[in-house]
């Protein structure tokens, strides 16, 4: 438990020594979009009835911004020890693959939490923003940043280089968020997008996240609530056997 | 597993591609031993080194660490070895004591006053105290790889692996190293180690290997690799001509000087006693102690 706990306290100082970048950042980005498509969008439709674009867009821009730091968190600290070298010290101690995935997905998942609560917090002095069930929503922020962290290991012990990250990150994590329907209701697609729209695991978090805020969704938030834990639950143990089988660290 | 056995390395190999980087490679080190594994660049010590620390897995063979296999019971093995590496990294986030406690935590080891204490004691005999609270980016390539040698220390391993641990160190801080390696090793704990200084070796260490293009090709005590591929020489410079009668015993000549293998001794005695009936006058005279480096490229050159 140690060795865990020490993993798992230095994944979580990484990022907050230099949290300016890691949350102030993030959390900075959030709101220029909150600006900027608030303004040019304050005309068109609310999603769903009586709530405003603006308030509809909060809570999207801050799960979209947990993602990505998420999945940030844990391949960018990856990477930098596998090009420093210093990958050494965590592979020379007697750490399970359980203890590097939980130190990993749990830093990854504090991260996301405090960028998302920044979202919030700024989102909550431009919008009343209802909460219509605390409980999903921290159920859909804890899943859906732990499941992009753990993407985030994948991402890392795969790549060698920074530019193939940024690869993975603007061919792969961007797209799917973006089309998730973080700056509108999949409604209001062509039907073929919509259709695509549900093959794409990062709406479902979307969805089932502003469900805790509106208790108003696309789809129903229980089918959102398992589609998100599987993908869970399956890039959880895709991360675990990759680990144990020493993919690009134990050659 | 015989109980006494703290490196067990049983026919192992490795490929990089086709190259063969180990080839078969078998080898025991036994609890308290101060062991060499020597060998010209390339020649697998590093990774013999990586697949012991399990960095790197074996294509075929196994390995053992104080009886425990390096795959299967991997966490035992690990706890029982402390790894210096050839390379120098670093993480450039933390002090020198935040990158020691965070090395224990690791390990298992919980913070507070007795890992504290151990940390102190580390860095004073490796000469770091006053840099324990800089930061790791501050420090000069010498007193990083003192760190990673305090590192490979803090779990307090029962065997030691160094990997080239004197590169880049200068001589002093040398001394001050096998000094405490030494002090280690009477301590109990068992040494692998692999430098290019072969004096250092010769003076160190018990037993040796030496491994060539992923092959251990030598494996004996150091008196005994001495002896066998090397030997005392005597070297006479005379005015006169040799005497008959020692002619066939000279192993070389070149102008004046006269060379002659000696065992003991009681063969210089015995030579000069030769010369001296013979009337001839020694002009110099030198004996020369067998050494490593000559083992060495006789063991290489074959
Ligand atoms: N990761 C690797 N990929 C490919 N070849 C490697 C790798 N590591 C080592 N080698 C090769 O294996 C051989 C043995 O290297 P190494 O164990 O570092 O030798 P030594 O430590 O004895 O100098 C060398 O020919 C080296 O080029
Ligand atoms: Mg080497």
């Amino acid at each position: 438990m140690i060795g865990f706990r020490t993993l798992l306290y230095k994944e979580v100082l990484r990022f907050w020594k230099v949290a300016f970048q890691t949350i102030a950042a993030p959390v900075l980005t959030a709101i220029l979009y909150l600006l900027i498509f608030a303004h040019v969008m304050s005309n068109s439709n609310a999603a769903f009835d009586g709530i405003s674009y603006e308030q509809f867009l909060i809570p999207g821009l801050a799960m979209m911004s947990m993602l990505q730091n998420a999945f940030a968190n844990t391949s960018s600290s990856l990477i930098q020890s596998k090009i420093t070298g210093n990958i050494l010290f965590i592979l020379l101690p007697p750490l399970t693959h359980w203890n590097f995935y939980g130190a990993y997905v749990i830093a990854a998942i504090a991260r996301a939490l405090a960028v998302g609560c920044g979202v919030f917090v700024v989102g909550l002095l431009m919008a009343h923003i209802p909460v219509h069930n605390l409980g999903w929503i921290i159920v859909f922020a804890i899943l859906g940043s732990g499941m992009l962290g753990a993407l985030g290991i994948i991402a890392g012990l795969w790549a060698d280089k920074f530019d193939q990250l940024a690869a993975f990150q603007n061919f792969v994590i961007m797209p799917l968020t973006f089309l998730s329907g973080v700056f509108y209701s999949i409604h209001s697609l062509p039907t073929f997008w919509q259709t695509a729209s549900h093959f794409n695991p990062f709406f479902y978090m979307i969805d089932g996240f502003r469900y805790g805020f509106f208790g108003k969704s696309d789809v129903s938030v229980w089918i959102s609530f398992s589609v998100t834990g599987l993908a869970f639950l399956c890039l959880s143990l895709a991360t675990l056997a990759l680990l144990k089988s020493g993919y690009r660290l134990r050659q | 597993m015989p109980a006494k056995t703290a490196i067990s390395i049983k026919n192992v190999e490795k490929s990089f591609g086709s190259l063969r980087a180990l080839d078969g490679v078998s080898l025991d080190v036994e609890e308290g031993e101060f062991f060499a594994l020597l060998g010209p660049n390339g020649a697998g010590k590093t990774t013999l080194i990586s697949t012991l620390a399990g960095l790197s897995r074996a294509d075929a063979g196994q390995l053992f660490v104080m009886g425990h296999d390096v795959v299967s019971d991997y966490q035992p093995a690990r706890l029982a070895l402390g790894i210096v590496p050839q390379e120098i990294v670093f993480d450039p986030f933390f002090s020198v004591r935040e990158t020691l406690r965070f090395q224990a935590g690791y390990f298992g080891i919980a913070r507070g006053a007795s890992l504290d204490a151990w940390i102190d004691e580390l860095l004073a005999n490796l000469s770091l105290s006053d840099k324990a609270d800089k930061n790791m980016r501050q420090l000069s390539g010498g007193m990083k790889r003192r760190v990673l040698v305090a590192q490979a220390l803090v779990h307090r391993p029962p065997v030691i692996v160094l990997d080239e641990p004197t590169a880049g160190v200068d001589v002093e801080l040398r001394q001050t190293l096998w000094a405490f390696i030494r002090r280690l090793n009477e301590q109990g704990h068992t040494i692998l180690l692999t430098t290019h200084y072969l004096e250092e070796a010769q003076q160190l260490c018990s037993r040796i290997a030496m491994m060539k293009a992923g092959r251990i090709v030598a494996m004996d005590s150091t008196a005994n690799l001495l002896n066998a591929f090397s030997e005392r020489v005597l070297k006479v410079m005379l005015h006169e001509s040799l005497p008959e009668s020692l002619a066939q015993r000279r192993t070389k000549q070149s102008g004046a000087w006269h060379q002659f293998a000696i065992h003991d001794y009681a063969d210089v005695e015995q030579l000069l006693a030769q010369l001296r009936e013979a009337g001839v006058a020694i002009e110099r005279l030198e004996v020369s102690e067998p050494d490593l480096e000559e083992v060495f490229l006789k063991v290489m050159g074959k």
